[in-house]
């Protein structure tokens, strides 16, 4: 962990940084595009699990990604 | 081969078509126009004595051997300044010639030691062959002292550590100074006083060592005599044969001639008809190849049940079985998924693809990643996403025809010295150069060569100046309409988006800090002035947004029709030799061989009918998501081939952590690294002179690797991992490393004409090689792109979050030197320690001033993850509040101040933003100070 955060949380909210300039929709699918394309399956559903935690330090379109990563299971 | 002496036609060829008609000694022939006499003679397969001439170098005419007779010539010019002319009749030789030529030899050899027999030249010495080939018999003057003035007691110059120059033999042909300025560029060499007075000097009279010289060799290769000559020959005698091969360290991959005296490598010599490096050669290439036989060499393997029992010495049967089993026991006890690989940039194509495939077919996973995470995973990403393949568009012979050479992030005449000679060369012809790099490297200024533009930017905003020169191409309508309506996608939103006045340069300049008129010019002369290609390295790819900066660059090319033609493209500097061909090869935790998906059904089912077991379709884990696996406890074994991640990675002590959670480590090695430290089993690992197999460098090429010698440890890497495989209950077998590429070929699309064979036949295939190109693509996407359309992409600028801040006021960035290679690993344990002994921190002059600093102080270097202590250098090549230092040494372990921040896209670690404060260490303490890298919470 990095701050207390776990890895999987900062990677997905540098990721979504990058597409803070894009409509939250949009974003979440790149992003979602993105992490299932690269990510390992752990990550991933750590990911999921984490964003249906309900935590609050996981950008919104990160959060986004996950619910969408997880409806396309 | 016995010893291979490649002909030399004396001039360069010129291009064009043959054209020119003449009679060189009653043969006809055609020459193209320019050609020099010499050369059209030697292609008629007439010899004209020379010595001042040799076919890499431009014509000189100092000799006077080389005269003819012209019809209709008065006198008898010199051939090699002679160019030819339609209907020319020449005559070579004849009693009149040969007269003038012996008067020529007399005068030399008058001034020239006699001792041929005890020469360290003793034949291969174009004096004395030339005194062969001209009859002399006599030398009416005497030699030595009878026969007057001479050079012969000037002192020999030893100080170089692979080379002596020994100035009474040397003849002053200037081909040392000759090959110096127009082969490597540096002009380190010139010829001191007039008439007799007239001799070979280092800069201004000092020692070779002490001198500009940067021990390239070219001089030595050049000369004709034993004046420059190896110190290897000096000791061993002449080598008897040769075997071709390739070099081991960086991403140009040069060709070399191993020449060896019976089984001992007595040189390196750099190969003519090399497809890289044509000839040319750098102080690591040619000269450090000693850490092949080092004594720190691990020649049997070694297993440990824990890393604090002492190693134990086994056979290779007891170390493959413990390995095998204890990577089945921990599967086992932790899943399919807790175990991986690593592969190397540093090993063949066939020792990649037998490890990639041991972790895809034997451990039933995805978990293989490659060293090309840390430095150029975000070209991957960056040239997929835009143009469709994973690699640079051009070959290196390319650059020749550039009209402006734009260079982010690089320093080519370090890290590529022998590509970088080959830029210096074409700024020279008058290409105009661009640079972006918080440092003025070499190529900003130095002999005959200036950047036209020094876009001297902050490190970390390397993708806000990339907008901001594309949208001045943009709003200025220097866009190439044409080639990106009938070759691109998505311009018209890319257009929009870049438009937008937050990327203009007058927005980004305080951000950058380089002036907003100076990007402007930038921009117009990139997009206005002609063929123009991009090089870049690390300073590009490692950082938050490296893959967004690959991107950027190739929109820009796109954006200015600056793809598909020699002199143009977007071309990445790799790091190590075997970068792109580990990449090639299946490294990536998401990709087979080919960057093909592994989600992709039709792909994975050519492996799993070839391996007869299925393939996961999801990704497997990157290294640095190993790391974190690793300290969370999901995964626990690791093999790492040729890599020394412990000193490489960033976040020494993230690192360590991980390391040490490991219930198995596997390193294969030629040492026991920093790596090793960690490990339970140590696979002791073959040198590129006892690899049999193929490296692919940065422009696609594929080179043979040959072995001089049988592997010293007994077995190919490639037979080791098969062998776990085996033992791991799965059949895998191959007779030869051609083997391998047969399979590589078979299955791979890019690959699918390449063989040993034909790398035989052809000497080199830049891939794809294939039914459409069956002798390999030079350049790329020349009618359309891989993907068909070229697709700009939108690169938002974001800043990276590791900021400067009143604790850590600077920012390190981190890089490498031209004796020295990645974790020095290989060049610690060579003779370049002389000229880079320890890792220094770069600090500008104030930066230093205002902390009490001076040359040679020991400092602490520290940030937010670690702290180590290093000499400090004060240097103004780096702008105010910006230091620098390389990571060449453990013992200043660059990497304990690193951190784990990453390239989005793709984890490349942000080697070149590190906040950092750098502290004097008072002498007192300095004196009893222990050397050695600390990170938070202990070490090791």
């Amino acid at each position: 962990m990095s701050g207390g955060v776990p890895p999987y949380v900062r990677l997905a909210n540098e990721i979504a940084a990058q597409f803070a300039h894009r409509s939250p929709e949009d974003a979440a699918t790149v992003i979602a595009n993105h992490v299932k394309a690269t990510w390992d399956p752990r990550m991933k559903q750590a990911l999921i699990t984490y964003a249906e935690s309900g935590a609050t330090d996981l950008s919104p379109a990160a959060v986004l990604a996950a619910h969408r990563l997880q409806a396309a299971r | 081969m016995s010893l291979l002496k490649e002909p030399d036609f004396g001039t360069p060829a010129r291009p064009g078509e043959a054209t020119v008609e003449l009679t060189i000694d009653g043969v006809n022939l055609r020459v193209p126009p320019g050609t020099s006499v010499m050369r059209a003679a030697k292609q008629a397969g007439v010899d004209v004595p020379k010595l001042c001439a040799t076919d890499n170098l431009e014509a000189f005419g100092s000799c006077r051997l080389c005269v003819v007779e012209i019809d209709g010539v008065k006198g008898t010019p010199a051939s090699c300044t002679t160019p030819v002319r339609d209907g020319m009749n020449v005559r070579t030789q004849n009693e009149r010639l040969g007269k003038l030529r012996r008067g020529v030899m007399e005068l030399y050899i008058s001034d020239h030691p006699l001792d041929c027999l005890t020469c360290s030249a003793n034949g291969d010495c174009e004096l004395q062959d030339m005194a062969g080939v001209t009859g002399l018999r006599e030398v009416r003057y005497g030699s030595g002292v009878e026969a007057g003035a001479n050079h012969m007691d000037l002192k020999t110059d030893t100080s170089n550590p692979y080379f002596d120059f020994e100035a009474s033999k040397c003849i002053a042909c200037s081909r040392c100074v000759r090959a110096c300025d127009e082969v490597q560029g540096t002009l380190a060499l010139t010829i001191e006083g007039r008439g007799f007075d007239s001799k070979v000097a280092a800069g201004a009279g000092v020692p070779f060592f002490d001198s500009d010289c940067v021990s390239c060799g070219a001089c030595v290769q050049a000369c004709p005599t034993a004046t420059l000559q190896e110190k290897s020959v000096v000791e061993l005698g002449m080598p008897t044969r040769t075997v071709l091969t390739t070099c081991a360290y960086c991403g140009v991959g040069c060709s070399f001639k191993a020449e060896l005296r019976g089984d001992e490598l007595v040189r390196m010599v750099p190969y003519k008809n090399g497809g890289a490096n044509e000839g040319h050669s750098c102080v690591k290439g040619r000269f450090a190849f000693g850490y092949a036989s080092h004594p720190d060499r691990v020649m049997e393997p070694m297993v440990r049940d824990t890393i604090a029992d002492e190693w134990r010495t086994v056979s290779w049967e007891e170390a493959i079985t413990f390995t095998a089993r204890r990577l089945r026991e921990i599967q086992a006890e932790h899943g399919q998924g807790s175990i991986g690989a690593i592969t190397s940039s540093r090993t063949t194509n066939e020792e990649v693809y037998a490890v990639q495939k041991m972790v895809r077919a034997v451990f039933g996973n995805n978990n293989v990643d490659t060293c090309a995470r840390v430095c150029h995973s975000p070209t991957g990403y960056g040239l997929k996403q835009t143009f469709g393949e994973s690699a640079g568009t051009q070959d290196f012979r390319s650059v020749d025809e550039s009209d402006v050479i734009l260079v982010i992030g690089s320093n080519p005449t370090d890290a590529h010295p022998v590509f970088g000679s080959r830029m210096k060369q074409r700024i020279r012809q008058g290409a105009k150069l661009i640079v972006i790099d918080p440092r003025r490297i070499d190529l900003v200024r130095s002999p005959h060569v200036q950047a036209a533009h020094h876009l001297e930017l902050r490190p970390g905003t390397n993708v806000a100046i990339i907008n901001a020169l594309a949208h001045v191409i943009v709003t200025e309508g220097l866009v190439d309409r044409d080639f990106v309506t009938s070759r691109c996608e998505d311009f018209e939103t890319w257009e929009a988006f870049i438009a937008q006045p937050e990327h203009s340069p007058e927005a980004v300049a305080e951000i950058c800090g380089v002036p907003a008129e100076e990007i402007r010019a930038a921009a117009r002369l990139y997009a206005t002035g002609g063929n123009a290609a991009i090089y870049y390295g690390l300073g590009v790819t490692e950082h938050s947004q490296g893959s967004t900066m690959v991107m950027g660059m190739a929109n820009l090319a796109m954006a200015t029709g600056n793809i598909g033609r020699a002199g143009v493209g977007v071309n990445p500097m790799r790091g190590q030799n075997n970068v792109q061909g580990s990449c090639d090869m299946g490294s990536f935790p998401h990709e087979l061989p080919g960057y093909r998906h592994v989600s992709d059904d039709d792909v994975r089912s050519i492996y799993e009918h070839l391996w007869g077991t299925p393939i996961l379709n999801e990704p497997g884990l990157r290294i640095p998501n190993m790391f974190d696996a690793a300290i969370d406890g999901s995964f626990k074994a690791l093999f790492v081939q040729g890599e020394d991640i412990a000193q490489s990675d960033p976040n020494t002590q993230h690192v360590f952590a991980a390391l040490g959670a490991l219930d198995l480590l596997v390193v294969q090695d030629l040492f026991v690294n920093e790596t090793a430290k960690f490990a339970h089993v140590l696979l002791p690992g073959t040198s590129f002179l006892e690899k049999d197999g193929t490296f692919t460098n940065a422009e696609r090429r594929i080179n043979r690797v040959r072995p001089i010698m049988a592997p010293r440890t007994g077995k190919q890497e490639w037979e080791i991992i098969c062998e776990i495989a085996q033992a791991m209950g799965y059949p895998m077998h191959y007779d030869s490393a051609a083997q391998i590429m047969d399979e590589i070929a078979l299955t791979t699309p890019t690959f699918m004409g390449v063989s040993f064979a034909k790398l035989d036949e052809l000497g080199s295939i830049q891939w794809p090689c294939n039914v459409e190109h069956p002798d390999g693509t030079p350049i790329m996407h020349s009618d359309e792109f891989t993907r068909g359309k070229g697709r700009f992409m939108e690169t938002m600028y974001v800043p990276t979050s590791e900021r400067s801040t009143r604790k850590f006021p600077l920012i390190l960035t981190t890089g490498r030197i031209l004796s020295q290679y990645n974790v020095g690993a290989q060049t610690r344990r060579t003779a370049n320690v002389a000229w880079h002994a320890e890792d220094v921190l770069e600090i500008h002059p104030h930066d230093a001033e205002v902390r009490g600093v001076t040359d040679g102080d020991l400092v602490a270097l520290s940030s937010r993850v670690g702290r180590t202590e290093l000499r400090a250098k004060i240097s103004d090549r780096m702008p105010v509040g910006v230091c620098y230092t390389t990571f060449h040494h453990p013992v200043s372990g660059a990497n304990v101040v690193t951190t784990d921040n990453s390239d989005w896209a793709t984890n490349c670690p942000e080697y070149k933003v590190t906040a950092v404060q750098v502290d004097l260490i008072p002498a007192s303490a300095a004196a009893d100070a222990v050397r050695e890298p600390v990170v938070a919470g202990g070490n090791r």
